[in-house]
């Protein structure tokens, strides 16, 4: 077993007579029905489940918003995380960043024949103390099994619904020019976490992923600011730079940002430096983009300073009408540069 | 950081800048000859901040940049059709040859590695026994040492399965030819201070002396750059054409003899091709012969044509610092980071990506 | 090919019967192995620069220093230029 999986499981794993899943297990018979019994459904149990429908069945009255997203994280266990985390948190983050707080979500793993039992326990472990955490439950999903190297040990797709804030109007046609632009909290953590334990690199103190859910923040933002919060986004792959470009060309605006005000952790930084890579690139897990009124903002920063998900926040920027479509950063030497989309996956630099 | 904040440091930079400012009173064109430099000066928005009068151009100084494309295409050979372990610095692997890049190569199921560490590949080669692994290496004098480094390593543990495909380029020559060509229009050069911390400063005294030219080796950081351009600006302004040296702090004048004996038991200078520019005598490292086991190029025989230049890229004219990347036609159309038609428009070091990701013509250059 | 950067050294381990030294280096905190090959005199303390995996030289704190002092010399020099000029008028 990995060294570095937890091992406090909130449910123990029961036993079983097999220690590795292979291809009957996602055949759909006996094999599949033993795994499901005693096992995902076991861990995962809501009223939802245990029906065992082919598809989940609810009432749920008010605007709903829709998302999903697919993991494919390697190595899927990292410093302060999994990858059943990151399928939890990620989708309750897409929904509260169209002001909408997930409730019920689906789960479908891909899984490569010989993942070890104790593994995939693992990880339903984490999902399960995500849902927990975030409010929400798994209410339908699906497991399949692929043969060993077609897949990449295992890969999650997880979909969501929630209902829309009724003061929640994001989007980018709420965006105006002034408009000041936050970011919650220091970049680059995340992919520095998987970079780390992928280059072997080790820090005096642990750098940890920063994977969360951001929803109960942003519910709490919604009610005390409402329609004054135009935009939001998180910045997972692609990082910081990517979200303000899509804001950026997606939106017809012009983003003017200052280095100094960009929050990043030195050690973060540091390995950001050795590892020749641009932290505004770099994906987070529980950082948020807000793009609020501009006579707000500075509440807006206090409120979130005080929120758990928010400690570091900082106003990073704003909203202008001069060079639409891109983004201007000033350096912290004073000088000016444009922060473009990235071309492809970040390389690490040498030179 | 220590010894990095300090030379990021804004208040610093803002004394440096008046300075310039208060001192420059002709026009003078200037070239920092390090990719690297480059970048910085590109990335921190330096250039926007010198004086009107002081023209940056940028130079060749980017070993990614002037690998000449068949050595590309003999790395993707190697990697598609000799069954090797092909690993490789970062910033190689998105670089077009004739028809593949790298990466592409990985992407049709080659096997290609991104080592930061050319003695990783070594241990790459101990645990994979029954594979030859290959490192490309690429490189200016700074990348040399570690290069040879892996050679003897291998060489002392008795690993059979390593070689290195060479593609090292040196940089006094490149001086030289800028300096002699016709359209030379560098009035002083800022040289690059990480190969200097190897070499030392001794190659630069006949530069300066035959061409009566100002030249001050420079670091990478914004105080750096910043001193040295000061630094060369005072003599230009006055007059005088010395050798100085900016980067003291890591740049002693003999270098470092030991990385120099390293360099000298494994690598033998010879004549090599620069993309863009073309052959340049004695300008480029090759593997002994007595070490030939260890030379890729003669290991495995490789046949290839040579591969054209695409007619349309001016990377000759970039690099050796004649125009501009916003002088090029094709650049921001046909030729971008996603399709580049050269070199430097791939390599994050090289003037055209650097332009491109940093610089919004209308607005900053 | 010239991105190197400065770190301390934490420790320093021999490998291959006393042959390579081999330092593990801190560079703000992150620690990343590099030969010691090339430098050595270098000892645990020192500042070294670290080129993709070899260390290549050591940091000399005096010299590093200069660079700020260069600006206060140079405006101590402009200084009494412009009083000899003042001087002459």
């Amino acid at each position: 077993m990995d060294a570095n999986i937890k091992m406090q499981l909130s449910c123990p794993m029961p036993k079983f007579d097999f220690d590795t899943i292979n291809l009957g297990h996602g055949s759909g018979g006996v094999l599949t029905h033993k795994l499901l019994s005693s096992g995902v459904f076991d861990v995962l149990k809501n009223d939802q489940l245990n029906q065992k429908h082919d598809g989940a069945i609810f009432d749920l009255k008010g605007q709903l918003s829709f998302s999903t997203d697919s993991y494919v994280v390697n190595p899927i266990f990292f410093p302060g995380g999994d990858i059943g985390e990151l399928a939890i948190n990620g989708t309750v983050n897409d929904l509260a960043m169209c002001g909408a707080m997930a409730k019920y979500l689906s789960l479908a793993f891909i899984i490569e024949e010989g993942l070890r039992m104790e593994t995939f326990w693992q990880i339903l472990d984490s999902i399960k103390k995500c849902c927990d955490k975030a409010g929400v439950q798994v209410v339908t999903g699906d497991t399949k099994v692929v043969e060993k190297g077609k897949g990449d040990q295992i890969f999650i797709n997880t979909s969501g619904i929630g209902l829309v804030h009724e003061h929640g109007r994001i989007g980018l046609s709420s965006i105006q020019k002034g408009d000041v632009l936050i970011v919650s909290g220091n970049l680059a953590a995340h992919g520095i976490a998987i970079m780390s334990k992928r280059e072997g690199l080790e820090f005096e103190t642990d750098i940890v992923s920063d994977t969360t859910n951001l929803n109960f923040t942003v519910e709490k933002l919604l009610n005390k600011f409402g329609l004054d919060i135009h935009f939001l986004r998180d910045a997972t792959r692609g990082g910081l730079a990517s979200v303000l470009n899509e804001i950026a060309k997606d939106g017809s605006q012009g983003i003017d940002i200052r280095q100094i005000d960009i929050p990043i952790e030195e050690q973060v930084s540091g390995a950001c430096e050795m590892l020749g890579l641009d932290p505004l690139y770099v994906a987070n897990e529980g950082v948020f983009i807000l793009v609020v009124k501009k006579e707000i903002a500075k509440e807006v920063l206090d409120f979130l300073k005080n929120d758990e998900n928010g400690k570091m926040a900082s106003i990073m920027g704003s909203i202008t009408d001069q060079h639409i479509g891109q983004v201007i950063l000033e350096s912290s030497i004073g000088g000016k540069r444009v922060v473009n989309m990235l071309p492809g996956e970040q390389l690490p630099r040498i030179c | 950081m220590k010894f990095i904040n300090e030379y990021r440091d804004a208040s610093v930079v803002k004394e440096y800048i008046s300075e310039l400012h208060r001192i420059t009173t002709r026009p003078w064109t200037i070239m920092e000859v390090c990719g690297g430099q480059t970048h910085s000066l590109v990335k921190n928005g330096i250039i926007g901040l010198l004086p009107d009068n002081i023209t940056m151009v940028h130079g060749p100084g980017c070993p990614v940049c002037v690998t000449p494309l068949h050595l590309i295409d003999k790395a993707v050979y190697l990697a598609m059709e000799r069954n090797v372990i092909l690993c490789s610095y970062g910033d190689m692997i998105r670089v077009p040859g004739s028809k593949n890049s790298l990466l592409e190569a990985k992407a049709n199921g080659a096997d290609v590695r991104i080592l930061y560490s050319p003695l990783e590949a070594v241990t790459l080669a101990k645990q994979n026994p029954d594979k030859e692994v290959v490192f490309f290496a690429v490189g200016f004098e700074t990348t040399a040492p570690a290069n040879a480094l892996s050679v003897l390593h291998a060489k002392r543990e008795g690993i059979k399965n390593y070689s290195i495909l060479t593609s090292h380029v040196l940089v006094p020559p490149a001086i030289e030819a800028i300096v002699n060509d016709q359209t030379n229009i560098v009035q002083g050069f800022l040289a690059a201070g990480h190969v200097c911390t190897i070499m030392g400063i001794g190659d630069y005294y006949p530069l300066v002396e035959k061409n009566k030219l100002p030249i001050v080796i420079t670091g990478f950081e914004p105080v750096d750059l910043l001193q040295g351009i000061t630094m060369l600006i005072k003599q230009l302004e006055n007059g005088e054409n010395k050798l100085e040296n900016q980067y003291s702090r890591v740049v002693k004048p003999e270098g470092n003899p030991e990385a120099v004996k390293v360099i000298e038991q494994v690598f033998e200078i010879t004549h090599r091709d620069w993309r863009g520019i073309g052959e340049i005598p004695y300008s480029g490292y090759e593997v002994r012969k007595e070490l030939e086991a260890y030379n890729a190029n003669v290991k495995f025989d490789i046949q290839l044509e040579k591969a054209e230049e695409s007619p349309d890229c001016i990377a000759g004219e970039i690099l050796r610092g004649i125009k501009k990347p916003n002088q090029c036609p094709q650049f921001g159309k046909r030729c971008t980071p996603l399709n580049p038609l050269g070199a430097p428009m791939v390599s994050s070091e090289g003037a055209c990506a650097a332009y491109y990701h940093f610089s919004n013509v209308d607005v900053l250059v | 090919m010239c991105l190197a950067i400065p770190g301390k050294i934490q420790s320093i381990d021999t490998i291959h019967n006393g042959m390579v030294r081999m330092a593990k280096v801190s560079f703000g905190g992150i620690i990343k192995e590099a030969s010691l090959e090339m430098l050595p005199a270098a000892d645990i303390g020192d500042y070294v620069l670290v080129h993709v995996g070899v260390a290549i030289s050591k940091i000399d704190e005096a010299e590093a220093a200069k660079t700020f002092e260069y600006l206060k010399e140079i405006g101590e020099i402009d200084e009494l230029i412009e009083h000899t000029q003042v001087d002459k008028n």
